[in-house]
């Protein structure tokens, strides 16, 4: 009873504030329905029992992800309002496939291919500890390879947004410890002083290099 | 109605989803709102994972999930850094502009 209340809670907000997310005009409230969104969906993974994910989906989107689309609409000097020219003329469009989807999926889903059953009685295990005990043995891989695939993203996003601007003097650290005596110095064999006078006596003048 | 059942959910995720549909066919213009749309979308997808992880009584749906996360966390990274290096080079952010690769 209290938890089908606040299902309901949870997922009108989150389907509201992801329409806002959508037609807003602003990108800035885009950004702030979505963690507003993202918080919604984090309650209904508790009402369901993940609670792991729960606040992974906190941490990770609201904290991470959320922040960083705001840093990025703040960052960038977009006039954002002739950016909406066409809005209305996609609106139908997108409502006609939309309803269409939605149409096929609650159909599919109202047919009999799923158990309709309630939720199983929950475990005394928690879950993060259940979760922790499958993902270390069963899917130590896949995870050792999620661990990569966000290294090649953190370093694929360095490596894009890095650029060398011209005309700034740097420390070039390679060059300096590449420097080598034979390329620098230059041992010049003066003649002796005795010499040098006679061929001061011989020829008048002495080009000193 | 007040028993809550898998049906809810999906429902609920289906709705989602087809919001961020929308939102990729209304914001035409805007690659910002374009993302934040796929991460509805990827939500959504999340949600029916972890729905039938619960009514289906094993976790693999919500380890999968945990994999949806990550992907998503590196592609709107990934996604980002790509759009303010274009943001650069042409002042713009308009998916009609992005027509550097047309022959």
């Amino acid at each position: 009873m209290i938890d089908a209340l606040f299902f309901y809670l949870f997922a009108g907000v989150m389907l509201t504030s992801g329409l806002m997310v959508v037609v807003s005009r602003n990108p800035v409230y885009s950004v702030l329905f979505l963690i507003l969104a993202f918080f919604n969906a984090a309650g209904m993974f508790v009402l369901i029992g993940a609670e792991f994910l729960a606040m992974l989906l906190v941490v990770v989107y609201v904290g991470a992800v959320a922040v960083l689309f705001l840093f990025v609409v703040m960052m960038l000097d977009i006039n954002f309002a002739e950016m909406r020219a066409g809005f209305q003329k996609y609106l139908s469009l997108g409502l006609v496939v939309g309803g269409i989807l939605v149409f096929e999926l609650v159909t599919v889903m109202y047919g009999d291919v799923f158990s309709n059953g309630s939720l199983p009685i929950a475990i005394e295990i928690a879950n993060t500890t259940q979760l922790g005990g499958v993902l270390y043995t069963k899917y130590a891989f896949l995870f050792q390879i999620a661990g990569l695939i966000l290294l090649v993203a953190m370093i694929g996003a360095i490596s894009l947004t890095m650029r060398k601007r011209v005309g700034v003097r740097r420390q070039s650290i390679a060059d300096q410890i590449n420097r080598r005596p034979e390329d620098v110095m230059e041992v010049v064999t003066m003649p002796s002083s005795k010499a040098q006078n006679k061929a001061k006596a011989g020829a008048g003048s002495v080009d000193h290099e | 109605m007040l028993d809550l059942s898998l049906n809810h959910y999906l429902t609920v995720s289906a709705v989602l989803f087809a919001l961020g549909i929308f939102g990729i066919f209304l914001n035409r213009k805007n690659v910002i709102t374009i993302l934040m749309s796929i991460e509805l979308m990827l939500l959504a997808v999340n949600i029916n994972m972890v729905a039938f992880s619960a009514y289906g009584g094993n976790l693999e749906g919500q380890i999968f999930s945990l994999f949806i996360l990550t992907v998503a966390a590196a592609e709107a990274a990934i996604g980002l850094a790509i759009l303010v290096v274009f943001f650069r080079n042409r002042g713009s952010i308009a998916v009609e502009d992005v027509n550097v690769l047309k022959g």
